[in-house]
């Protein structure tokens, strides 16, 4: 066992993936040499040469296509998107393409790509690199995707997306990459992707959140619990799409309260599709309207507003509040 | 105040025989045995008939998408019949001659046109993609393809092919930069037929040649007469060859045309070309010229080659009744094939829409 942040343990997955399976490959922009931007794929160049991780040029639809390709071929793939806000340059290479070929081919080809990105707020990035765009990916079909909360998760998730037969997306929040450090053991274990984790029990509300949120909606709950004696159950998603709605349902059916978390804009997203999958399975359990607390329909902030913009730890103890009242 | 010249680039057009089947350019004859060049004749005559019968059936209904290719059969034969069978397409929707020879089962092609999935089934052993509908997507795939090749030291090569109009996508590009930067083994075959449906190839670009295209990339660019099928096999053969050996990719542009309309879903050429243009087009035909070269040899005959249009006939017709054959699609059965391992959301829709439950 060792301490290990996040970035960590997604370098020590990448590098127990690339010694176990010959046909992964990893690259991206500036991910040889230079161990990528987090330094998420340092020294993996070294050790496993420059064929199985390598720099590309600077193009997401090529560095996706490329992927595709060697998928194909019954490569392994793990691209990285520099900064998932860059995703629109190979739009159609996932969207399209990737999550496309099992279909398309009626299973002759398939694609076993795994696209790692960082994303996230709260970092001060510039423009197009902190979006949190993984709402786009769930009304995608043929895709996966995964937002790990912690460095264990992380090391586990990854290896499970790695080695599962279809496209995955892993986004990677940025603020997690250094926040805190967790004991990760060394050795090689899973995390199956779909399954949600409840972090916290709680018997009044649940709150459903991924990513840099669930820390976000722990926070509030841990000062809910302090300020009101009231127990908030948090659920931390790790795949958005697809929905682990079992454990949500089975959470509601105790609390028959539940708000969303979510740090990507409100409409439309993984929080209107979470909604709309208890509306159909867990409607008759809820003694109030499910709430979301997310930013309001505006594009990423500004990076000397973005703090105000971003979900807080209060915001979420007024929504708590809020459908407590109802 | 240029001081001096740092690079210069030229840009070769290769034409072995001219219209009326001389050659002129000896030199580049392919060494073909008589037999071969009986069998680019026989194919392209195939091509021909085959898109004949393609629009009929299209005007009956009978087919789905089809995108004609009469006036392509030069381009077309001559740069699959360089390329070896564990060699691997990348086409785009025009390209069913391509994967016909290629080894792709025709009524499959009919069903790929019908928007059936078995159409996009590609059988093992047979090395391709589906043909791709979005312009250039296919372009930045072959890279990878061509890259799972050297990486694993096979001695193939990736050939994709795209259009006048593809050139203008940032995926053709990208494409062959990373094929350039990489030194991969990958062909990048343009067919120029002068159109991207009603848009003539001066509005795509300013540049004089697509083949010049590949010069930013550092990759060879080669301009062929993409109606003479000696001039289209040479420069194939010379291109697949040379990322055969390690030597590199290679982007063609062939020169060509197409006289149907841009696909049989409503494309009426009338409304942006003349009969001139057409006409000029038609007497560079490429079955014309390589017939008569071909007679000049004493390798032609007016019966041999009605035995083979018969052939081509019976060949389409009896594709035509296995197409017809295919079991229906279901809605659970495409469910079936967006995962490996259904997630439970699908589980439970893939039941719905079998009406296993009431939700
Ligand atoms: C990304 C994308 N944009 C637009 C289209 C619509 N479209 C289909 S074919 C075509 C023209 C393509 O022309 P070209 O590349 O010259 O190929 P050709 O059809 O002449 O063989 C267009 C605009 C498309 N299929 N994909
Ligand atoms: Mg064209």
């Amino acid at each position: 066992m060792a301490q290990m942040t996040m970035i960590q343990a997604i370098t020590h997955a990448l590098d127990l993936e690339l010694a176990r399976d010959e046909r992964v490959l990893v690259f991206g922009e500036d991910v040889g040499k230079n161990g990528g931007v987090f330094r998420a794929t340092e020294g993996l160049q070294q050790k496993y040469g420059p064929n199985r991780v390598f720099d590309t040029p600077l193009a997401e639809s090529g560095i996706i296509g490329l992927a595709n390709g060697l998928a194909i071929q019954g490569f392994r793939p793990v691209p990285e998107i520099q900064f998932f806000g860059f995703v629109f340059e190979a739009f159609d290479q996932i969207a399209g393409q990737l999550a496309r070929t099992r279909y398309r081919t009626g299973g002759r080809y398939t694609a076993p790509v795994t696209i790692r990105s960082p994303f996230g707020g709260g970092v001060h990035t510039p423009e197009m690199h902190a979006d949190s765009l993984e709402g786009l990916f769930v009304q995608t079909p043929g895709i996966k995707v995964v937002i790990p909360s912690t460095p264990y998760d992380a090391k586990g998730l990854l290896l499970s997306a790695i080695r599962d037969p279809d496209p995955v997306i892993f986004l990677e929040h940025m603020k997690l990459y250094r926040s805190f450090r967790q004991e990760v053991p060394e050795d090689d274990y899973t995390i199956p992707l779909g399954v949600a984790n409840v972090v916290r029990e709680g018997k009044h509300v649940t709150v459903i959140a991924y990513g840099a949120m669930v820390h976000v909606a722990l926070k509030a709950a841990e000062q809910w619990s302090k300020e009101k004696g009231l127990e908030a159950e948090v659920i931390d998603l790790r795949t958005v799409n697809p929905i682990d709605i079992d454990t949500i349902v089975a959470s509601i059916k105790k609390t028959n309260r539940a708000i969303v978390v979510q740090e990507a804009q409100r409409s439309a997203g993984a929080a209107a599709e979470i909604i709309a999958q208890i509306n159909e399975n867990a409607i008759y359990y809820l003694e109030a309207p499910v709430l979301r607390a997310t930013p309001p329909d505006t594009v990423y902030p500004f990076g000397m507003i973005e703090d105000e913009w971003l979900p807080t730890p209060e915001y979420v103890l007024a929504t708590l509040d809020k459908v407590m009242s109802l | 105040m240029l001081s001096q010249v740092v690079a210069r680039f030229e840009i070769p057009y290769v034409q072995v025989l001219d219209e009326n089947g001389n050659v002129v350019n000896p030199d580049l004859v392919p060494g073909l045995s008589d037999d071969d060049l009986r069998e680019l004749m026989k194919r392209m005559v195939f091509t021909r008939i085959w898109d004949q019968r393609a629009i009929r059936l299209s005007r009956q209904g009978r087919l789905g998408f089809y995108a004609p290719v009469s006036g392509q059969e030069a381009s077309m034969i001559g740069s699959e019949f360089a390329t070896k069978k564990e060699d691997f397409l990348l086409p785009g929707y025009r390209d069913i001659p391509q994967l016909y020879f290629h080894g792709y089962p025709l009524h499959q092609l009919f069903l790929y046109s019908r928007g059936h999935q078995l159409g996009g089934k590609v059988p093992e052993g047979v090395h391709c993609m589906v043909p791709q509908i979005i312009i250039g997507a296919q372009i930045v795939q072959a890279a990878g393809v061509g890259l799972a090749f050297k990486l694993r030291g096979e001695k193939r090569v990736a050939v994709t092919y795209t259009g006048d109009g593809g050139t203008s996508q940032g995926d053709f590009y990208e494409g062959m930069n990373f094929a350039g930067a990489m030194n991969l083994p990958v062909v990048f075959f343009v067919q120029n037929n002068q159109y991207a449906i009603s848009v003539p190839r001066e509005l795509q670009t300013r540049a004089q040649t697509l083949a010049q295209k590949a010069i930013a990339a550092g990759i060879p660019g080669v301009q062929v007469d993409g109606m003479d099928v000696l001039a289209v096999y040479h420069v194939m053969h010379e291109a697949v060859e040379r990322a055969r050996n390690g030597e590199g990719p290679t982007m063609i542009e062939a020169v060509t045309f197409r006289y149907g309309p841009h696909t049989m879903s409503g494309d009426d050429p009338t409304r942006y070309r003349t009969k001139d243009v057409q006409e000029e087009w038609e007497k560079k035909d490429p079955l014309i010229r390589f017939r008569k070269f071909l007679e000049e040899k004493g390798l032609w005959s007016e019966a041999e080659e009605q035995a083979d249009i018969e052939e081509a006939k019976e060949i389409v017709n009896n594709a035509l009744k296995e197409a017809d054959a295919a079991e229906k699609m279901t809605i659970p059965g495409l469910i079936d094939t967006m995962f490996e391992e259904l997630t439970p959301t699908l589980k439970r829709q893939r039941a719905e829409f079998a009406g296993e439950e009431a939700n």
